[in-house]
Protein backbone atom coordinates (compact mmCIF):
# COMPACT_ATOMS: atom_id res chain seq x y z
CA UNK A 1 0.00 0.00 0.00
CA UNK A 2 1.36 3.15 -0.98
CA UNK A 3 -0.47 4.88 1.67
CA UNK A 4 1.11 5.43 5.21
CA UNK A 5 -0.09 3.91 7.82
CA UNK A 6 -2.16 6.96 10.10
CA UNK A 7 -0.34 8.03 13.45
CA UNK A 8 -2.88 7.94 16.00
CA UNK A 9 -2.74 10.40 18.67
CA UNK A 10 -3.23 8.92 22.38
CA UNK A 11 -3.04 11.79 25.38
CA UNK A 12 -2.73 10.07 29.02
CA UNK A 13 -3.96 12.41 31.46
CA UNK A 14 -1.31 11.68 33.54
CA UNK A 15 2.50 10.58 33.15
CA UNK A 16 3.05 9.38 36.75
CA UNK A 17 0.40 7.99 38.97
CA UNK A 18 -0.08 6.48 41.63
CA UNK A 19 -0.64 2.90 42.78
CA UNK A 20 -4.66 2.52 42.05
CA UNK A 21 -5.24 5.70 40.17
CA UNK A 22 -7.37 6.38 37.52
CA UNK A 23 -5.52 6.93 34.26
CA UNK A 24 -7.83 8.57 31.97
CA UNK A 25 -7.15 8.05 28.02
CA UNK A 26 -7.83 9.80 25.10
CA UNK A 27 -7.28 8.31 21.42
CA UNK A 28 -8.10 9.18 18.04
CA UNK A 29 -6.81 7.55 14.72
CA UNK A 30 -7.43 8.89 11.18
CA UNK A 31 -9.86 6.03 9.33
CA UNK A 32 -12.47 6.83 7.05
CA UNK A 33 -14.82 4.17 8.77
CA UNK A 34 -16.92 3.40 5.12
CA UNK A 35 -20.02 2.33 6.35
CA UNK A 36 -20.92 -0.11 3.54
CA UNK A 37 -24.09 1.53 3.49
CA UNK A 38 -22.88 4.24 1.02
CA UNK A 39 -23.66 4.05 -2.87
CA UNK A 40 -21.30 6.01 -5.33
CA UNK A 41 -22.57 8.01 -8.04
CA UNK A 42 -23.35 5.16 -10.22
CA UNK A 43 -25.13 3.54 -7.20
CA UNK A 44 -22.64 0.84 -6.40
CA UNK A 45 -22.48 -0.12 -2.59
CA UNK A 46 -18.97 1.23 -1.57
CA UNK A 47 -17.72 -1.86 0.49
CA UNK A 48 -17.37 -1.54 4.41
CA UNK A 49 -14.05 -0.88 5.84
CA UNK A 50 -13.83 -0.10 9.27
CA UNK A 51 -11.77 -0.10 12.16
CA UNK A 52 -13.76 -3.22 14.22
CA UNK A 53 -11.57 -3.82 17.35
CA UNK A 54 -9.60 -1.57 19.81
CA UNK A 55 -7.47 -3.21 22.59
CA UNK A 56 -5.82 -1.44 25.50
CA UNK A 57 -3.15 -3.34 27.09
CA UNK A 58 -0.80 -1.53 30.28
CA UNK A 59 2.05 -4.02 30.78
CA UNK A 60 0.60 -6.76 28.53
CA UNK A 61 -2.58 -6.85 30.18
CA UNK A 62 -5.94 -6.64 28.36
CA UNK A 63 -7.90 -3.50 30.72
CA UNK A 64 -9.76 -1.92 27.98
CA UNK A 65 -11.25 -3.22 24.68
CA UNK A 66 -14.41 -2.10 22.40
CA UNK A 67 -15.63 -4.30 19.17
CA UNK A 68 -16.42 -1.53 17.21
CA UNK A 69 -19.62 -0.98 14.22
CA UNK A 70 -19.87 1.18 11.39
CA UNK A 71 -22.07 2.90 13.11
CA UNK A 72 -19.25 4.59 14.83
CA UNK A 73 -18.10 7.95 13.50
CA UNK A 74 -15.33 8.70 11.00
CA UNK A 75 -11.66 9.03 12.86
CA UNK A 76 -12.74 7.02 15.65
CA UNK A 77 -12.42 8.67 19.14
CA UNK A 78 -12.41 6.84 22.13
CA UNK A 79 -11.89 7.98 25.76
CA UNK A 80 -11.65 5.72 28.58
CA UNK A 81 -10.02 4.87 32.34
CA UNK A 82 -7.13 2.43 33.78
CA UNK A 83 -6.39 1.55 37.29
CA UNK A 84 -2.74 2.17 37.70
CA UNK A 85 -0.71 -0.92 39.13
CA UNK A 86 2.58 -0.42 37.82
CA UNK A 87 5.03 0.86 35.65
CA UNK A 88 4.74 0.26 32.08
CA UNK A 89 3.92 0.76 28.57
CA UNK A 90 0.50 1.68 27.33
CA UNK A 91 -0.63 -0.26 24.24
CA UNK A 92 -3.36 0.63 22.26
CA UNK A 93 -4.06 -1.29 18.93
CA UNK A 94 -6.81 -1.07 16.17
CA UNK A 95 -7.63 -3.52 13.79
CA UNK A 96 -8.91 -2.54 10.27
CA UNK A 97 -11.48 -4.87 8.55
CA UNK A 98 -8.48 -5.94 5.97
CA UNK A 99 -6.58 -6.95 8.98
CA UNK A 100 -3.91 -4.38 9.59
CA UNK A 101 -3.10 -3.44 12.88
CA UNK A 102 -2.65 0.12 13.74
CA UNK A 103 -0.15 0.36 17.11
CA UNK A 104 0.16 3.16 19.15
CA UNK A 105 2.04 3.49 22.37
CA UNK A 106 3.05 5.76 25.54
CA UNK A 107 4.22 4.95 28.93
CA UNK A 108 3.02 5.16 32.79
CA UNK A 109 5.08 5.69 35.70
CA UNK A 110 3.61 4.48 39.06
CA UNK A 111 5.36 5.76 42.35
CA UNK B 1 -82.88 -19.65 17.41
CA UNK B 2 -80.60 -18.57 14.39
CA UNK B 3 -78.20 -15.35 15.25
CA UNK B 4 -78.20 -13.43 12.51
CA UNK B 5 -75.39 -10.53 11.92
CA UNK B 6 -77.06 -7.44 10.82
CA UNK B 7 -75.10 -5.39 8.36
CA UNK B 8 -73.96 -3.05 10.73
CA UNK B 9 -72.67 -5.50 12.80
CA UNK B 10 -70.91 -7.25 10.37
CA UNK B 11 -69.08 -4.00 9.19
CA UNK B 12 -67.96 -3.78 12.74
CA UNK B 13 -66.70 -6.93 12.92
CA UNK B 14 -64.79 -6.61 9.92
CA UNK B 15 -63.50 -3.21 11.06
CA UNK B 16 -62.17 -4.96 13.83
CA UNK B 17 -59.92 -7.29 11.89
CA UNK B 18 -58.37 -4.66 9.95
CA UNK B 19 -57.12 -2.79 12.68
CA UNK B 20 -55.95 -5.72 14.70
CA UNK B 21 -54.32 -6.77 11.14
CA UNK B 22 -53.09 -2.91 10.63
CA UNK B 23 -51.52 -3.36 14.68
CA UNK B 24 -49.76 -6.08 13.83
CA UNK B 25 -48.36 -4.63 10.35
CA UNK B 26 -46.84 -1.48 13.14
CA UNK B 27 -45.80 -4.04 15.24
CA UNK B 28 -43.60 -5.39 12.44
CA UNK B 29 -42.37 -1.79 11.25
CA UNK B 30 -41.44 -0.80 14.52
CA UNK B 31 -38.35 -3.28 14.79
CA UNK B 32 -36.37 -0.93 12.55
CA UNK B 33 -33.15 -3.03 12.08
CA UNK B 34 -31.41 -6.12 14.29
CA UNK B 35 -31.15 -4.24 17.19
CA UNK B 36 -33.50 -6.58 19.15
CA UNK B 37 -31.83 -9.65 18.30
CA UNK B 38 -28.73 -8.12 19.11
CA UNK B 39 -29.90 -6.86 22.59
CA UNK B 40 -31.58 -11.01 22.57
CA UNK B 41 -27.88 -12.63 22.22
CA UNK B 42 -26.53 -10.49 24.68
CA UNK B 43 -28.56 -10.67 27.29
CA UNK B 44 -29.44 -14.76 26.51
CA UNK B 45 -32.93 -13.36 26.67
CA UNK B 46 -33.04 -12.09 30.14
CA UNK B 47 -35.30 -8.57 30.81
CA UNK B 48 -32.38 -5.85 32.00
CA UNK B 49 -33.67 -4.26 35.12
CA UNK B 50 -33.03 -0.01 34.29
CA UNK B 51 -30.82 1.44 36.28
CA UNK B 52 -27.18 1.62 37.87
CA UNK B 53 -26.04 2.80 33.78
CA UNK B 54 -26.23 6.15 32.44
CA UNK B 55 -26.14 6.88 29.19
CA UNK B 56 -25.21 10.29 28.29
CA UNK B 57 -26.17 12.03 24.90
CA UNK B 58 -27.38 15.34 23.43
CA UNK B 59 -30.88 15.73 23.06
CA UNK B 60 -31.01 17.08 19.81
CA UNK B 61 -28.21 16.22 17.84
CA UNK B 62 -27.66 18.54 14.29
CA UNK B 63 -25.34 16.46 13.01
CA UNK B 64 -26.23 12.45 12.98
CA UNK B 65 -22.72 12.05 11.41
CA UNK B 66 -20.88 12.52 14.92
CA UNK B 67 -22.62 12.36 17.87
CA UNK B 68 -20.70 12.41 21.16
CA UNK B 69 -21.72 9.18 23.68
CA UNK B 70 -20.93 8.90 26.75
CA UNK B 71 -21.74 6.38 29.38
CA UNK B 72 -21.24 5.40 33.19
CA UNK B 73 -22.19 2.07 35.45
CA UNK B 74 -21.89 2.20 38.84
CA UNK B 75 -19.70 -0.70 39.90
CA UNK B 76 -16.93 -1.16 42.23
CA UNK B 77 -15.18 -2.95 39.72
CA UNK B 78 -13.63 -5.25 41.87
CA UNK B 79 -12.46 -9.09 41.22
CA UNK B 80 -16.12 -9.90 43.00
CA UNK B 81 -18.28 -7.31 41.73
CA UNK B 82 -17.19 -5.14 38.16
CA UNK B 83 -18.96 -4.67 34.93
CA UNK B 84 -17.35 -7.53 31.90
CA UNK B 85 -19.51 -6.08 28.64
CA UNK B 86 -21.46 -3.17 27.94
CA UNK B 87 -23.96 -3.12 24.42
CA UNK B 88 -25.19 -0.19 22.95
CA UNK B 89 -27.35 -0.05 19.85
CA UNK B 90 -29.63 2.41 17.83
CA UNK B 91 -33.14 1.73 16.80
CA UNK B 92 -33.34 3.40 13.99
CA UNK B 93 -30.09 2.74 12.11
CA UNK B 94 -30.01 0.83 8.87
CA UNK B 95 -27.96 -1.52 11.32
CA UNK B 96 -28.51 -1.78 15.66
CA UNK B 97 -25.24 -2.32 16.52
CA UNK B 98 -23.00 0.75 18.03
CA UNK B 99 -20.33 -1.02 19.34
CA UNK B 100 -19.66 -3.22 22.66
CA UNK B 101 -17.51 -2.76 25.54
CA UNK B 102 -15.08 -4.55 27.21
CA UNK B 103 -14.23 -4.29 31.37
CA UNK B 104 -12.01 -6.09 33.82
CA UNK B 105 -11.74 -5.09 37.21
CA UNK B 106 -8.20 -3.56 35.71
CA UNK B 107 -10.20 -0.56 34.59
CA UNK B 108 -10.98 0.81 37.33
CA UNK B 109 -13.78 2.10 36.71
CA UNK B 110 -16.89 1.36 33.61
CA UNK B 111 -16.89 4.49 31.40
CA UNK B 112 -16.36 5.44 28.11
CA UNK B 113 -17.24 7.79 25.70
CA UNK B 114 -16.65 7.71 21.91
CA UNK B 115 -18.66 9.47 18.68
CA UNK B 116 -21.78 7.76 16.75
CA UNK B 117 -23.41 7.71 13.63
CA UNK B 118 -27.35 8.07 13.57
CA UNK B 119 -29.44 7.92 10.67
CA UNK B 120 -32.73 9.39 12.12
CA UNK B 121 -34.40 10.34 15.58
CA UNK B 122 -34.27 7.25 17.13
CA UNK B 123 -33.45 5.75 20.77
CA UNK B 124 -30.01 4.43 21.84
CA UNK B 125 -29.88 1.84 24.32
CA UNK B 126 -27.10 0.50 26.26
CA UNK B 127 -27.29 -2.43 28.27
CA UNK B 128 -24.49 -3.39 30.93
CA UNK B 129 -23.87 -7.11 32.16
CA UNK B 130 -22.21 -7.78 35.54
CA UNK B 131 -19.62 -10.47 36.57
CA UNK B 132 -22.17 -12.12 38.42
CA UNK B 133 -24.48 -11.90 34.71
CA UNK B 134 -27.14 -9.33 35.95
CA UNK B 135 -28.05 -6.72 33.51
CA UNK B 136 -28.98 -3.16 33.56
CA UNK B 137 -29.62 -0.50 31.24
CA UNK B 138 -30.89 3.03 30.17
CA UNK B 139 -32.47 4.43 27.12
CA UNK B 140 -32.18 8.03 25.37
CA UNK B 141 -34.02 9.34 22.73
CA UNK B 142 -31.77 11.63 20.14
CA UNK B 143 -33.87 14.18 17.75
CA UNK B 144 -31.41 14.02 14.97
CA UNK B 145 -31.58 17.29 12.45
CA UNK B 146 -29.50 15.88 9.52
CA UNK B 147 -29.12 12.01 9.49
CA UNK B 148 -25.37 10.82 9.42
CA UNK B 149 -25.40 7.24 6.78
CA UNK B 150 -26.47 8.87 3.72
CA UNK B 151 -24.27 9.27 0.40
Amino acid sequence: MSTPAPRPRIRLDKKEAKKGDLVEVKALVAHIMESGQRKDKDGNVIPRKIINKFTCEVNGQLVFAVDLEPAISANPYLQFKFKAEESGKVVLTWVDDDGTKIVGEDTITVT
Amino acid sequence: MTTTVSRREAFALGAGVVAVLALGGADKAFAKNDSDDLIKAFTGGKAPVKGKVKLDLPDIAENGNTVPLAFTVESPMTEASHVTDVLIVAEGNPRGGLATFHFSPRSGVAEAATRIRLAETQNVIAIAKMNDGTLFMDTRQVKVTIGGCGG
